[in-house]
């Protein structure tokens, strides 16, 4: 990189730091980028993530999943609540309130729900078409848990790694996936 | 406005017993046919007509001799030209930042004072919407022609350009999780791919617009500050350096396209 492209990235970020208030929960250190997060502000988005890169990004984001004891699956019908609700880490939002994981925002899910959208794949029919298995259902939790894992500088956010739910929420999100009862199976 | 709160209740009730999902787009159009073509915005317009002309402030001037871009009173056309750089305040400025300049430097009014109140809400009208409006809608049918020449400005769209792609926060967001891709939607919302020149110029032509879901005029600046918040940032500053050069890079991408706002958004 040149010495003119180091120089604007440096800036960017001062630019930035001087361009934000903290307001609420939103505090001014989430602008500070961690690794993922650096690596995937790639100003060319023509160039497509370098393979070495993708590859350091993916082990070191497997090393940060915790999977729980015991099942991975919870309460589909929980699961749906979170997939349906935005709330969460938002400076509108009450910090206190119950977090939702917004996957409709993203994913097609369920038949029942027309309003889904489409930065994500569709997820209908996630666990028929994959199996009901052991396997599947603790790739779907660490896929939740933490997206880049398993595809470096995806857009969807490390819902476990960063906090955003919590693993009892995760687990439920995997029954909404994995549960043959589940709506999104039928 | 009576009519125009009626057509508001039709289309929720439209809604309700609807069996498709239309797309925003398209309640858009049905909204707009149900008001007769008119946009809302127009009242905003009317508003900003009247402060621009209107002599405020402790110096009791208006902003008639306000340079936003094409000398010194030229409102008509001047909107295509933004964001710029400005010799005066030896920045580059987007219509936003050059109204609170002119309010500071004709007007009398203190920094502050121009930059408080930057967004109405319900009950609150604030005197920068309407001027945005007023001023942008002078520009309408007039094409996007944004200038890189000086140094500034060619720095503050390479700037824009990184904070478009700069990714944080607890989502690990950036702009560009939402808008780097073609023909995607949040739940029923398109969005536009604002990396390419056909999809920034339907977005940026189309704004400042009024929102029908809230009942206000939005400015550019509203718009980023919004965006911002949906992806879990800290608040982004009315006016601040990377919202202008933000701007500068969409406003850029826009160039060619025949600037047609006001609009209307759901």
């Amino acid at each position: 990189m040149s010495a003119q492209h180091v120089d604007l990235d440096a800036k960017t970020v001062a630019v930035l730091k001087s361009s934000f208030k903290a307001n609420g929960q939103a505090t001014l250190d989430r602008l500070d980028q961690d690794e993922v997060q650096k690596l995937c502000s790639g100003h060319d988005l023509a160039q497509p993530v370098d393979k070495a890169v993708a590859e350091r990004i993916e082990k070191s984001q497997q090393a940060t999943i915790k999977y729980p004891q015991g099942s991975l699956l919870g309460d589909w019908k929980n699961g749906e609540k979170i997939a349906q609700s935005g709330v969460g880490k938002q400076y509108s939002d009450d910090p206190t309130a119950v977090a939702g994981g917004n996957c409709y925002a993203c994913h097609q899910l369920t038949k029942a729900e027309l309003a889904y959208g489409t930065i994500g794949p569709s997820l209908y029919n996630f666990g028929k078409l994959r199996g009901f298995t052991p396997e599947t259902q603790r790739y779907a939790y660490a896929k939740v848990y933490n997206a880049e894992a398993f595809s470096a500088c995806s857009n969807m956010p490390r819902f476990g790694y960063h906090g955003i739910l919590t693993e009892q929420q995760i687990k439920d999100v995997v029954a909404l996936l994995m549960d043959p009862e589940s709506p999104v199976n039928k | 406005m009576k009519a125009l709160v009626g057509a508001l209740g039709a289309m929720a009730a439209c809604a309700a017993i609807a069996q498709q999902p239309r797309s925003p787009a398209e309640e858009i159009e049905r909204y707009r046919a149900a008001i007769g073509e008119a946009n809302p915005a127009e009242l905003w317009e009317a508003r900003g007509e009247a402060l621009w002309k209107e002599k405020r402030g402790p110096k009791k001037a208006s902003l008639e001799h306000c340079d936003i871009g094409l000398g010194p009173g030229a409102v008509k056309g001047a909107y295509t030209v933004l964001p710029k750089y400005f010799a005066d305040s030896d920045k580059v400025e987007d219509l936003e930042s050059r109204l609170v300049t002119c309010m500071v430097t004709l007007q009398g009014f203190t920094r502050e004072q121009a930059r408080k109140d930057p967004f109405g809400g319900p009950g609150k009208k604030v005197p920068m919407d309407a001027l945005v409006a007023y001023v942008t809608a002078q520009s309408r049918g007039m094409k996007m022609n944004v200038s890189l020449d000086h140094p500034k400005e060619k720095e503050a769209y390479e700037l824009g350009k990184r904070i478009f792609f700069y990714r944080a926060g607890p989502h690990d967001f950036g702009c560009v999780t939402c808008h780097g891709s073609d023909n995607q939607r949040i739940r029923l919302q398109d969005l536009p791919n604002l990396t390419k020149a056909a999809d920034a110029q339907r977005a940026y032509d189309t704004w400042p617009a009024y929102r029908v879901s809230q009942g206000e005029v939005r400015s550019m600046q509203w718009r980023l500050n919004d965006c911002f918040r949906q992806a879990r940032f800290p608040e982004l500053e009315f006016v601040s350096p990377a919202s202008i050069a933000l701007t500068t890079f969409l406003a850029h991408s826009a160039n060619g396209g025949t600037f047609d706002g006001p609009g209307m958004k759901r």
